[in-house]
C-alpha cells in the first residue's frame, strides 16, 4: 500500500516502528498534492517547508513520536480555523490577507499531540454552502468524478482525504458541512456535540450552531482525531466542562444488544433510489451485528431548513459585521467616505452567497420582523431538540442518509438556492438540536459515487456513535475502492 | 397653559475592574493608543469574549444599592451597528433579560423627598475611541477603551425638573463612590449622561413626544441643556407646533440643543441573544454574599448620623454627600465628641476653603485630628473662637497644627482678671463721651466697649471675663 492511502493510525505505527521517516511521509503527501492539488483545489494554502522542518524534528530526535498518535502524523486543516503566522482566508476574498496572531484551540492541540500541517484547505467562502462552489479561489473538485462537488463546507478537508493528499483533516460542520463532503466523498466525518470542542479560533458563521470535528479515512482515526480536540477551554464560554472519554477504547465494545432508531421522516420521495437502497443495506448490517432496529419518528424534521436558514444568517450577518474595511483584511482602495469605503469593501470582499445570507439574517433580526422569524425560528430549535430528546428514550442511537442525493455536478444547483437548501435537509437537525453526528461510507450509486450513512446520538455520546460507525465499518471492510479517476 | 417636563435618564458608568469585561487587557486610562488590545477586544476572527465575574459582582452591588430586583438568569444580546470603534459591529450589552430590574433611589426636592424608580441596570461593553489627524484627512482609532466595563442604569419617566435630574445624577455618583464601583468623573468620561425629556399639559396623564439629549458632560450641562430644551419644547408648543422625536446634541459652546438624528433615521440594532455567551446565573447565596460585603450607604449613613450624633437633617445630608467627607467627619468626632460643632466646622469653615480652592475633602491638608485639636482648645477656652477662625486659615494654607500657630504667634488667650480691668479702665477713660451715653440708657453702647477692649488686646481677651468686668465698671 502507499504511504497516502494510509490511515491515521497505520502510518503512526510505521513511523513509530521506524519503518518510515516522518520527512518520507510527509514527501509522499507534498507530491501527491504537486500532483493533483491543481486538478481538485483542494488546498488553499500547502505549507511544504514548514511540513518538511517538522518532519525534521522528529526524525533527528528532537521530538518524540510515541507521545501521541498524531505525532508526525500529516494533516490539512480548513481554512476557517485560525493559524498563527499562517494566512486564514475562510474562502473569503474579504480575508484574502488575513494573517491571524494566534492559533485556533483545535489547532493548538493538535500542534501539541505533534501533528504536521500539511495546509489549509479550500471551502464554501465563510462556510456557507454545500457545494465548495462558494469558495472565492474557486471550486474544490470531487475526486471521484471531477465534474461534480465534493460538498460543502469542508469540501476541501474531504476531498483531500479521499484523495489521499493528507492522512486526516479537520473540518467544521454548522449544519452539515463535515458529514455531507465526507458522504459525498467516501470518507469518514464527524460532527461532535455543539460545546465538546472549542470554538476558539474557529472564525464564526453561526455562533450557536459551529462545530470543529474530523474528517479522516476510518473510524478509527476519526476517534483519534476528536480525542485531541475535544474538551473544556475556557477561552470559549460555550464549551462544555465535562470529561473526555476515550474514544478509541470505545470502539472494541460490539454494538449487540444497542437499539437503533430508524426517523421515517429521513426517507422522502424524490430522495435518489441508490441512496435509499445503500442506508437500507446498511440498516440491514447493524440489525445482522445483533443492534435492534426500531422505526421512529422525528415529527419536525421538516421545519428544520426554515429553522436553520432563520438562525444560521441571523448570527452571521452580525458575525460578519467586523469584516468592515477598518482593521484588516480587504478595504477598497479609494472610497468617498466611511459609508462608502463600508459599502464598497462590503460589496467587493464577499460572494455572493455571503452576501444573501446577510441580507436574509439581517431581514430576520430586524424591528418588526424579529418575532416572526428569529423568535418563532428559536422556538421550532426547541421542538427539534425535543424530537431528539424523546427519540433517545426510545433508542441508543438513530440511522439515516446523510444526504438525500450524491455528490452533485458543479454548477447543477447553484442558480437555485432553495434546491441547494433543501440538500441539507437531513444534517441541520441535529445541528439545531446540537446531537452530534457521524457520516461514514456505505456503499455506492450506479453512477459509482459514495453514499453516507449518518449515525447521530445523545448529546455528548460521541463514543456511541464512533462504536457503531466502527463496527458497520469493520463489517463492510471490503467494500472499500478508491477513487478511481485519480 | 402650563406644562410639565417629564424626564428619563440613561446613566453609563465605567467599572473599576482592573481588566475589561470580556478580555484580560487592561482597563487602565491614559495608556499609549492600541497598547491594551488584543484580539477578544480587537473583535479579530475567531476570538470569543469571555466574562469577567467581577463585572457582574460590581453590577450586583449597584442593583442592590439601588433596591432592584437581581434576575436569576439574564442573558447577553448583540446590538448591532457599524462604527469605526466598534470592531466586532456590534456591542455586547443587555436587552431581553438585563441584570436587574424595578429599583429605585430617593432624592431631595423642592417639593420633598422623591422616589426615582430604576427601570433595569444591566452590562456592556464600552466602544473605542476615534481621533481625528488635525493635519490631514485621516482618522485613527485607539482601542484601548473598548470592552472597558460599562453599566447603563436608566430611570423610570419620574423626573419632573432639571434640578431633580441633577441630584438624581449626583445620587447615582454618590452610590456608585460609595460602591467603588466607578469613580463618577463625568468631565473624562467615566461616567456619561443621556436624557430623555418631553412635555405635557399639567394635570394631563399622557406623555408627550420626548426627544433624546446627548452629549453633556458634566452635571452643568445636564441641567442647562434640559433647561433649554423645556424652554424650546415649550415655546413650540405653544405656537400650537408639534415636537418631532428625535436625537438632539447639547452644544455647550452655544448653549443649545441640536438635531442630530431623526426617528426615520434612528438605528435598528438587531438585538439578539449573543450565541457567544452563556446565560449568567446569579443564586441567593452570590447575592447574600455581596450584600454582605457592600459598604454603608448614603441613606442608612445619613440616618445614622441623624441618630447617633444628633444632627439636624441639612448636616446629615451634607456629611454624607461623600464618603471621604462622612470619614472625616468621623474622625474628628473620635477626638472631638461634640459633633454638632465639628458639623459647624466643617460646613463653614473646612467646606468654605475647599470650595474656594475646587478641591475635595481628599486635597484637605487639614487631618480631622488637627480640627480636632483646634476644636478641643476652643472648648477649653485657650482661646476664642473669632481667633480659632484665623488660626483655622493658617492650618488650612501651611497644615500646620493649631497648637503650634497659637504659641508662635501669642494668639493664648488673656485670663488674667487685673491685666484685663485694667485695659477696661484705659478704654473706659478714653471714651468719655461714650460712658456718658451708656450711662443715659445707650445700652446698644456696650458692644462698642467690648469692640475696644478685645482691639487692644488683639482678641485674646477672654470674652467671658471682658463682659463680666465690664459689666460690674459701667
Amino acid at each position: 500500500m502507499e504511504i497516502f492511502s494510509l490511515t491515521m493510525h497505520d502510518l503512526h505505527e510505521l513511523l513509530v516502528r521506524r519503518e518510515l521517516s516522518v520527512t518520507e511521509a510527509v514527501r509522499s503527501f507534498l507530491e501527491r498534492i504537486q500532483t493533483f492539488n491543481g486538478k481538485l483545489n483542494a488546498y488553499l494554502t500547502v505549507l511544504a517547508e514548514q511540513a518538511l522542518q517538522e518532519a525534521d524534528r522528529f526524525d533527528n530526535g528532537k521530538k518524540d513520536l510515541t507521545e501521541s498518535p498524531l505525532a508526525g502524523v500529516p494533516l490539512a486543516i480548513k481554512d476557517v480555523l485560525c493559524t498563527r503566522g499562517i494566512r486564514t482566508s475562510c474562502g473569503s476574498r474579504i480575508l484574502q490577507q488575513f494573517v491571524p496572531p494566534f492559533d485556533a484551540t483545535a489547532v493548538e492541540a493538535l500542534h501539541r499531540a505533534g501533528a504536521i500541517f500539511l495546509g489549509k484547505t479550500n471551502m464554501d467562502e465563510f462556510a456557507m454552502g454545500s457545494s465548495n462552489e462558494n469558495s472565492a479561489y474557486g471550486p474544490c473538485r470531487n475526486p471521484w468524478d471531477l465534474e461534480r462537488v465534493p460538498g460543502g463546507s469542508s469540501g476541501g478537508s474531504a476531498a483531500a482525504v479521499a484523495a489521499d493528499l493528507c492522512a486526516g483533516a479537520l473540518g467544521t460542520d454548522t449544519g452539515g458541512s463535515i458529514r455531507q463532503p465526507a458522504s459525498f466523498c467516501g470518507v469518514v466525518g464527524l460532527k461532535p456535540t455543539y460545546g465538546r470542542v472549542s470554538r476558539f479560533g474557529l472564525v464564526a458563521f453561526a455562533s450557536s450552531l459551529d462545530q470543529i470535528g474530523p474528517i479522516t479515512k476510518d473510524v478509527e482515526d476519526a476517534a483519534i482525531l476528536l480525542q485531541a480536540v475535544a474538551g473544556y477551554d475556557r477561552r470559549d464560554s460555550t464549551s462544555v466542562d465535562r470529561p473526555v472519554p476515550d474514544y478509541r477504547e470505545a470502539l472494541r465494545t460490539p454494538i449487540e444488544g444497542l437499539k437503533l432508531g430508524i426517523p421515517q421522516e429521513y426517507f422522502i420521495d424524490g430522495m435518489n433510489p441508490d441512496v435509499v437502497q445503500a442506508v437500507q443495506r446498511a440498516i440491514q448490517t447493524c440489525r445482522d451485528l445483533g443492534a435492534e432496529i426500531v422505526d421512529l419518528s422525528l415529527p419536525h424534521t421538516d421545519y428544520g431548513v426554515a429553522a436553520y436558514y432563520i438562525i444560521a444568517p441571523a448570527e452571521a450577518s452580525s458575525n460578519l459585521a467586523r469584516y468592515d474595511g477598518v482593521k484588516y483584511g480587504f478595504r477598497v482602495p479609494d472610497a468617498k467616505d466611511l459609508m462608502d469605503m463600508y459599502c464598497q469593501s462590503r460589496v467587493n470582499g464577499f460572494g455572493f452567497e455571503v452576501k444573501r445570507r446577510i441580507m436574509l439574517g439581517t431581514y430576520a433580526l430586524s424591528a418588526g420582523y424579529y418575532d416572526a422569524y428569529y423568535r418563532k425560528a428559536s422556538q421550532v430549535r426547541s421542538l427539534i431538540k425535543q424530537d431528539f430528546l424523546a427519540a433517545f428514550e426510545k433508542c441508543d442511537a438513530l440511522l439515516a442518509p446523510v444526504s438525500p442525493v450524491p455528490a452533485f455536478k458543479i454548477g447543477e444547483k447553484s442558480d437555485d438556492p432553495l434546491q441547494m437548501y433543501l440538500s441539507d435537509v437531513f444534517t441541520l437537525p441535529a445541528s439545531l438540536a446540537g446531537v452530534p453526528g457521524i457520516s461514514v461510507p456505505c456503499g455506492f450509486t450506479a453512477e459509482q459515487l459514495p453514499v453516507g450513512l449518518q449515525i447521530l446520538g445523545p448529546h455528548f455520546q460521541e463514543e456511541l456513535i464512533l462504536r457503531v460507525a466502527f463496527h458497520y465499518e469493520q463489517a463492510t471492510r471490503d467494500q472499500r475502492p478508491k477513487p478511481a479517476v485519480l | 397653559m402650563e406644562y410639565e417636563p417629564i424626564i428619563g435618564l440613561e446613566v453609563h458608568a465605567q467599572l473599576l475592574t482592573r481588566s475589561k469585561i470580556f478580555c484580560g487587557c487592561s482597563t487602565t486610562f491614559g495608556a499609549l493608543p492600541n497598547t491594551h488590545t488584543c484580539p477578544v477586544c480587537l473583535g479579530m476572527p475567531g476570538s470569543l469574549p469571555v466574562l469577567n465575574e467581577n463585572v457582574v459582582e460590581f453590577t450586583i452591588r449597584m442593583a442592590l444599592a439601588t433596591h432592584c430586583q437581581i434576575a436569576a438568569i439574564s442573558q447577553f444580546a448583540r446590538k448591532n451597528y457599524f462604527y469605526p470603534d466598534l470592531p466586532k459591529g456590534y456591542q455586547i450589552s443587555q436587552y431581553e433579560l438585563p441584570l436587574a430590574e424595578k429599583g429605585w433611589v430617593e432624592i431631595e426636592t423642592q417639593r420633598g423627598p422623591q422616589r426615582i424608580r430604576i427601570n433595569r441596570i444591566h452590562m456592556e461593553e464600552d466602544a473605542g475611541k476615534l481621533i481625528h489627524d488635525e493635519f490631514q484627512p485621516v482618522s485613527h482609532v485607539d482601542f484601548n477603551r473598548t470592552g472597558v466595563p460599562l453599566i447603563e442604569i436608566v430611570s423610570e419617566p419620574d423626573l419632573r425638573t432639571p434640578e431633580d435630574a441633577a441630584s438624581y445624577l449626583k445620587m447615582l455618583r454618590e452610590t456608585l463612590r460609595y460602591l467603588e464601583i466607578c469613580d463618577g468623573n463625568m468631565e473624562e468620561g467615566s461616567m456619561r449622561c443621556d436624557a430623555n425629556i418631553s412635555l405635557r399639559p399639567v394635570g394631563t396623564e399622557r406623555l408627550g413626544t420626548k426627544t433624546e439629549l446627548k452629549n453633556m458632560n458634566s452635571f452643568r450641562n445636564v441641567q442647562r441643556a434640559l433647561e433649554f430644551e423645556i424652554r424650546r419644547q415649550r415655546a413650540l408648543l405653544e405656537k400650537g407646533e408639534t415636537i418631532i422625536q428625535e436625537t438632539r446634541l447639547w452644544d455647550t459652546g452655544r448653549n443649545t440643543t441640536v438635531s442630530m438624528r431623526g426617528k426615520e433615521e434612528a438605528h435598528d440594532y438587531r438585538y439578539f441573544p449573543d450565541p457567544d455567551l452563556v446565560a449568567i446565573v446569579i443564586d441567593e447565596q452570590w447575592i447574600e454574599r455581596v450584600r454582605g460585603s457592600l459598604p454603608e450607604l448614603p441613606d442608612a449613613k445619613r440616618e445614622r448620623f441623624m441618630r447617633d450624633y444628633e444632627l439636624p437633617p441639612y448636616d446629615a445630608q451634607v456629611l454624607t454627600s461623600s464618603k471621604a467627607l462622612a470619614d472625616y467627619f468621623e474622625a474628628a468626632v473620635q477626638r472631638f465628641a461634640q459633633p454638632k460643632l465639628v458639623s459647624n466646622w466643617i460646613m463653614s469653615e473646612l467646606l468654605r476653603e475647599l470650595k474656594k480652592d475646587e478641591k475635595d475633602i481628599e486635597g484637605c491638608q487639614v487631618t480631622p485630628q488637627q480640627l480636632a485639636e483646634l476644636l478641643e482648645l476652643i472648648d477649653k477656652d485657650i482661646i476664642s473662637g473669632k481667633i480659632a477662625k484665623s488660626v483655622f486659615q493658617e492650618m488650612y494654607t501651611t497644615g500646620r497644627s493649631a497648637a503650634g500657630i497659637i504659641d508662635d504667634q501669642g494668639l493664648k488667650q488673656v485670663k488674667d482678671e487685673s491685666a484685663i480691668e485694667s485695659v477696661i479702665d484705659e478704654v473706659l477713660a478714653e471714651n468719655n463721651k461714650e460712658v456718658e451715653l451708656f450711662r443715659g440708657g445707650k445700652e446698644k453702647l456696650f458692644g462698642f466697649f467690648v469692640g475696644q477692649v478685645m482691639k487692644k488686646t488683639k482678641g485674646k481677651a477672654n470674652p467671658k471675663l471682658v463682659n463680666e468686668i465690664l459689666r460690674k465698671k459701667l
